[in-house]
């Protein structure tokens, strides 16, 4: 049976395949991608479309709503950059030491609470991993109130302390749970050589283990920086001066401020905006999708 | 709850960091490197082991510190003192008085809370199914070596790295405008558009838009599991005489499941928190009539602009207990459709 059943398949495979066949898989494979196009510029469009508006006058954007404009300006630039009074730039700084700032918080922190967590041997060492896991779930809006309400106590409203110390206390505990699996797939012999060297759990770390989690931490900065950029609930609550905004805010208070010729100076600062995210798009790829598919993050 | 998920994680990518996940109690078995060492060498001197203990127990706890303090200042006592806040009324400018329950009996009678409550449902329950809809198709046409699969990949993901900024939101009051791109799309075929944002009953499905649109992330990982389906499975399939669509169904959708099982549970949390688009799109209002009221922008306006903190701190339980719950249907109900493959 199994002979005959190897038999008939290896005809099968020898067979060469018939032409009409071929043509026919060749055709399907040119609808297949012709649909995929399609499907892909529609939903790329209105990016584009952003992308183009953004060099038009303001009064053409939606009036002539071609991806050809009639007429190219940089004036939605040059004017929208001071519209609200101060130059862009102050936002953009403002957002690249949040982000800078989280960024660091997150790679120091996690990744000490993280190899505490996958390599030290402790009593609670458990019950730390499950309430990481727990609170990998727990809604931020649980405890935004009581953070707001212990953050103003402190002074701090109108700062960027109330975005940047929690990272420096691991508060993303994704990214805890994230390197503590990274961890545990880097080969036991390296602490155990380290630790025969007369290495303790400090110089272990340091010298071995950190270096080998490259991936992780590359991982945690790409989603991080991203996370960071875009957020807007939390700089929403806390910054309170025009001059303390994150990009992200500064935007949302141009919406508020919009008139019909304004459209165009708010494409363009929000081409702006994405500029950052974008490079990451094309430079980290790689990283990101790879950060997905492992970790289901966004 | 976490241990299955990571279950169905695991499937997705054995190569892939993450899913080398073992169970904290299989790790704890293999021990750590130092502790086996200190274990032959106890056995030379019986208190070494102890001592190596003790000293990795110090040692953890400075590696844990910045957590420790995270967990208890910025994460547990802040979920107490909400869970506290949630039975008083708290205005900031006098200390909270003790109301016991008319929180929630305010809630009851909340005409503004059931919008919220009907809006972020519809939302979840119907844009989250969609868009892993599309995600899974898109998934299965690009799988199985078809040519330029990177860049498709990357296209189709795109908008997910950008649907939850400002700016896309910003786009997105445009497109769905009076003069939008949507109504010159439909003037070409002839109908008529419409103001979509400002009518109650067409606003919220241009957020649901919003989200199908970021299908990319649930794609990108089922693309991922999708790989993972051993070939000789579909040559058994087809050795037995089981036609394409027969493999899809017998083979394709039950190993897929633990994925699909994944991306429902992931992107129905998400969802239910939704906030900056809706935020941005009514101006922060939930507007026209509450129909974008998303469930956050409510807690949101009462929480930071009323400054009903004991009522906000209340509305955010109830958020947090409804998103528990689902959670926990969504795993019960996991037990008749999804297929973990060892049973």
């Amino acid at each position: 049976m199994a002979t005959m059943l190897a038999e008939s398949r290896a005809r099968r495979a020898s067979r060469p395949p018939s032409s009409s066949h071929v043509v026919r898989r060749r055709r399907n494979a040119v609808f297949k991608h012709a649909g995929l196009w399609v499907f892909m510029i529609a939903m790329i469009y209105p990016l584009i479309w952003m992308g183009v508006s953004s060099f038009k006058p303001g009064n053409l954007v939606l009036s002539e709503p071609g991806l050809i404009p009639s007429e190219v300006t940089l004036e939605n630039f040059t004017e929208g950059w001071n519209v609200l009074n101060r130059p862009f730039s102050v936002f953009f700084v403002n957002s690249l030491i949040v982000t800078v700032g989280s960024i660091v918080g997150n790679l120091f922190s996690c990744s000490l609470a993280a190899y505490a967590l996958a390599r030290l041997q402790f009593k609670a060492r458990k019950v730390y991993f499950a309430i990481t896991l727990a609170s990998v779930m727990l809604p931020m809006h649980v405890l935004v109130i009581p953070q707001y309400i212990f953050f103003s106590e402190l002074g701090w409203v109108n700062t960027y302390f109330p975005l940047l110390i929690p990272k420096f206390l691991a508060t993303d505990a994704f990214f805890v749970f994230l390197m503590v699996q990274f961890i545990r797939t880097i080969p036991r012999d390296l602490d155990r050589a380290a630790w025969i060297d007369g290495a303790g759990p400090f110089l272990t770390f340091w010298h071995v283990i950190l270096p080998l989690m490259r991936p992780a931490l590359v991982t945690t900065t790409i989603f991080t920086f991203i996370w960071t950029w875009n957020d807007f609930f939390t700089p929403l609550i806390y910054l309170t001066s025009v001059d303390m905004y994150t990009v992200p805010v500064a935007l949302s208070s141009m919406v508020d401020s919009e008139t019909q010729s304004g459209i165009g100076m708010l494409f363009a600062m929000s081409l702006l905006s994405l500029i950052p995210v974008m490079l990451f798009f094309v430079f980290a790829q790689r990283y990101l999708i790879r950060g997905i598919a492992t970790t289901g993050l966004k | 709850m976490a241990r299955r998920i990571r279950h169905g994680a695991g499937v997705r990518d054995a190569s892939a960091p993450a899913s080398a996940a073992s169970d904290p109690d299989d790790a704890a078995s293999s021990g750590n490197p130092t502790a086996e060492s200190s274990g032959t060498r106890a056995a030379a001197s019986g208190s070494g082991r102890k001592f190596h203990l003790r000293r990795q127990g110090r040692a953890a706890h400075v590696f844990l510190l910045p957590w420790l303090l995270g967990f208890g200042l910025v994460t547990s006592v802040p979920l107490f003192a909400s869970l506290y806040l949630a039975f008083t009324d708290y205005n900031v400018l006098s200390s909270p008085r003790f109301t016991g329950l008319s929180n929630f009996e305010r809630m009851l009678s909340d005409d503004r809370f059931w919008a919220a409550v009907s809006v972020t449902a519809r939302y979840v329950f119907i844009s989250v199914p969609l868009q892993l809809g599309f995600a899974l198709l898109l998934a299965l046409i690009l799988d199985r070596g078809l040519r330029g699969l990177a860049f498709y990949r990357g296209a189709f993901y795109l908008p997910s790295l950008l649907g939850s900024s400002v700016a896309v939101a910003i786009l997105w009051r445009e497109i769905f405008g009076h003069d939008g791109l949507v109504n010159d799309a439909l003037a070409w075929f002839g109908i008529e558009g419409q103001s979509w944002l400002q009518n109650p009953s067409t606003a919220l499905s241009t957020l649901m838009v919003l989200n199908v649109w970021t299908f990319g992330s649930p794609m990108v990982i089922f693309l991922a599991g999708l790989r993972q389906i051993p070939e000789d499975l579909y040559e058994a399939a087809r050795v037995d005489g089981a036609s394409k669509i027969r493999q899809f169904t017998h083979v394709t959708i039950p190993l897929l499941t633990p994925i699909i099982f994944f991306n429902l549970i992931l992107q129905t949390i998400g969802s239910f928190q939704a906030f900056t688009q809706a935020h941005i799109i009514s101006g922060g209002t939930g507007g026209p009539v509450d129909s974008t009221l998303f469930y956050t922008l409510y807690l949101y306006q009462q929480g930071f602009n009323s400054f009903n903190m004991g009522y906000a701190s209340a509305l955010a339980w109830v958020l947090m207990l409804a998103i528990a719950v689902v959670t926990a249907i969504h795993f019960f109900l996991s037990k008749y459709w999804v297929f973990y493959g060892d049973d």
